[in-house]
């Protein structure tokens, strides 16, 4: 009687894995399928990874030129070009840097102010040296940059943002 | 600590020995492997939903968006393809399953009193499971998918009386099908549809729960058994080759795209999806005024029977050995089925569209004139990027990022002596025009011409414009009529045919009127390039 028992709760035990089994591999060959499709990057086709911008010669040492350029913008299915712009400088070493033309506190669109030397933003006054560091009023950290290269004495943009 | 929790479990919610009621119920002797076919139909469902869900989320559900998002789903989003394909594949195997559940249900004589209703509500399942295929059809809104519906929408409408408010109801109008049968079928895709059946399904759970699992005449006098753990790991066993075999289609029987719809294409010739063709097949064996007969009344009877065979077979239950006339019905149905299909298929031509068609990008420049791709060449060959490079500043205005604001006379003028020092120019005045148009025009196709288009393609709109094709050959709206239109010649020609019909035109088209054109071979191969480029 005890033994039947014991073969009894065995053989049900043994299915009991195999169906947990087959349970587990059908919920992964779903599920992981699905975590990819929903939290992987997609590729990104004709999105632009560096946009050439400004000829580095034409750059003026010391004093930031507002640049415009146009640059694709891939939003799911679709793509559109987009007009942008960005702060660019060169300094005496001949390094430039472009910065993303909003304001690091509230988004607003900054300007240069050449007499006073320093980048100011209109809404709250928060102004910036011309490394983008914070002069004054309420930005919370410097500039943000673009992250540049030079090329064959052109300057390339990507629109990935460095932020300080 | 499990047990503390289950226990937990129980006394607040009472789920834990819900689960045990669900899995000892009390099943005959005999259920074995023949019914496993409900839990996987029921399982294929759930994947429907899943993988759908998945779909939506990443889907413009607009005629203008739905075939972009369906390629971003099939080549940009990780793992797009894969839900793509199991949800594709998995309707079909949605409709294999229901009919195998239901063909072993008749041979056993299942629906048999008093699981009638049981019998009834599947019934209603199998029609909810094609019409999900149907109206799923019409989303990726391809060639395929357009004139198809078009095709179900004028079926739609034929029964007299009833007919036009159907087609009202499906979003007809004009006789054309559109944006509002689209939002109507895919409402009904996700939302109507589904909602009916998780209803339908949980009534169709309950009844085969009311009445238990049919039993055959050798259960009586044997010993129940409970449902688990053979009949659980059977299904599981079932449920778990259908999620293998789904997969395995999924990876490697690739589902395409085609063309975004195109309602001015006359020459698509639609299909239904394969479990529809019988039906498609019978609609084609009456003619005329007849026609209502095959594609409403017939159907319509078959379901009716269908509906009515447990009141149709009222006799005791048998051996399943013993149902031979059933066994002859099914047998009877396969073969008509398979016959209607057969047909189908060996009288519909084959698609001449390719089928990944839609997958690949769009290239913009070449659905623009002849004209305005060759003056991408004039610009080149003209110099012109020595002052005006594109895309950056430089000596002269960039025209990539801004149009000339120029009046023609100025730009022609300049054309023909751009600055004191330039060499002469030596384009003709056709040409300057052209290249007006491209400095002055600023759009994303005559951008994407400047940025993209193959310098084989450009030279090739060079030389159709140079040898006046257009005079002749129609080609994204401009030239005559004469010849034959130059959009969609990659569907009807080989490229070989192409290049040999240029030097002998009457060798491959009886009574053609076209001269031949003796072509260096390097042009010859640029101008084809370029054609076979031109969209439908």
């Amino acid at each position: 009687m005890s033994s039947e028992n014991s073969g009894t709760t065995t053989r049900r035990s043994f299915y009991s894995v195999l169906i947990n089994l087959f349970g587990g591999l059908i919920a992964a060959v779903i599920a992981i399928p699905a975590g990819a499709y929903l939290l992987l990057k997609p590729k990104n086709s004709g999105a632009d990874e560096m946009v050439e911008i400004a000829d580095v010669g034409t750059l003026e040492i010391g004093k930031p030129k507002e640049v415009v350029y146009f640059r694709t913008r891939v939003d799911g299915w679709k793509s559109s070009k987009e007009k942008t712009t960005a702060w660019v400088v060169k300094n005496s070493a001949g390094e430039v840097i472009a910065f993303d033309p909003i304001c690091t506190h509230l988004g607003c669109a900054y300007h240069w102010e050449d007499d006073q030397k320093e980048f100011l933003c209109p809404c709250h006054t928060s102004s910036f040296g011309i490394d983008g560091k914070v002069l004054g009023g309420p930005a919370p950290r410097p500039l943000d940059r673009y992250v540049t290269k030079i090329e064959g004495g052109k300057l390339l943009i990507s629109p990935d943002l460095q932020k300080a | 600590m499990f047990k503390a929790i289950w226990g937990w479990l129980e006394e607040r919610t009472g789920i834990p020995s819900g689960i045990h009621h669900f899995l000892d119920e009390d099943i005959p002797a005999s259920a074995g492997w023949h019914q496993v076919f409900g839990s996987v139909a029921l399982f294929a469902f759930l994947i429907q939903v899943a993988t759908g869900l998945l779909l939506a989320l990443n889907f413009g559900s607009t005629p203008g968006e739905a075939h972009a998002s369906v390629r971003y789903i099939m080549t940009q989003v990780t793992g797009g393809a894969l839900i793509r394909g199991l949800h594709h594949w998995g309707s079909s195997a949605m409709v294999i399953v229901v009919v195998l559940h239901m063909v072993q249900v008749s041979l056993w004589g299942a629906y048999k009193k008093p699981r009638e209703a049981t019998w009834m509500v599947g019934c209603v399942l199998l029609l909810l499971t094609m019409a999900f295929g149907l109206s799923g059809y019409l989303l990726p809104w391809d060639n395929k998918s357009y004139w198809a519906t078009t095709v179900t929408a004028k079926i739609a409408a034929l029964p007299p009386v009833a007919g036009p408010y159907v087609a009202r109801l499906l979003g007809v109008q004009g006789g054309a099908i559109g944006v509002v049968t689209f939002a109507r079928f895919y409402t009904a895709h996700i939302m109507l549809l589904p909602l009916v059946t998780v209803l339908l399904i949980g009534a169709h759970l309950f009844l085969v729960r009311k009445h238990g699992v049919t039993p055959t005449p050798e259960d009586a006098g044997r010993p129940k058994k409970k449902f688990f753990p053979e009949q659980v790991f059977r299904d599981s066993v079932a449920v778990f080759v259908f999620t293998m075999a789904l997969v395995l289609m999924a990876n490697f029987a690739k589902v395409g795209l085609g063309s975004m719809a195109d309602p001015t294409d006359t020459s698509f010739v639609p299909r239904p999806e394969w479990y529809f063709l019988f039906l498609f097949q019978t609609l084609k064996l009456f003619e005329g005024p007849l026609e209502v007969v095959g594609a409403v009344i017939l159907p319509t009877l078959g379901l009716i029977a269908l509906i009515l065979v447990p009141f149709i077979d009222r006799g005791a239950a048998m051996r399943v050995q013993k149902r031979t006339v059933a066994m002859a019905l099914v047998v009877f149905c396969a073969i008509g089925w398979a016959g209607l299909t057969q047909r189908a298929i060996a009288t519909t031509p084959a698609d001449a569209e390719d089928p990944e068609a839609g997958l690949k990008p769009p290239s913009l420049w070449a659905q623009i004139p002849a004209e305005e791709v060759a003056a991408v060449g004039y610009f080149r060959k003209d110099n012109c990027a020595r002052c005006h490079v594109l895309g950056r500043s430089s000596l002269g205005p960039d025209l990539a990022r801004e149009a000339s604001t120029k009046s023609p006379d100025w730009l022609l003028e300049h054309f023909a002596k751009p600055a004191p020092d330039a060499p002469d120019s030596q384009l003709t005045g056709a040409q300057m025009k052209a290249l007006v148009t491209l400095v002055t025009k600023r759009d994303e196709k005559g951008l994407d011409a400047w940025q993209s288009a193959p310098i084989e393609a450009v030279s090739g709109a060079m030389i159709f414009q140079t040898r006046q094709c257009f005079l002749c050959h129609q080609l994204n709206g401009i030239g005559g009529t004469v010849g034959p239109p130059m959009n969609g010649l990659s569907s009807r020609h080989t490229r070989d045919w192409i290049m040999g019909h240029f030097g002998d035109p009457k060798k491959y088209v009886q009574g053609s009127r076209m001269p031949a054109y003796k072509l260096p071979q390097e042009e010859l191969a640029q101008v084809t390039d370029y054609l076979l480029a031109i969209p439908k």
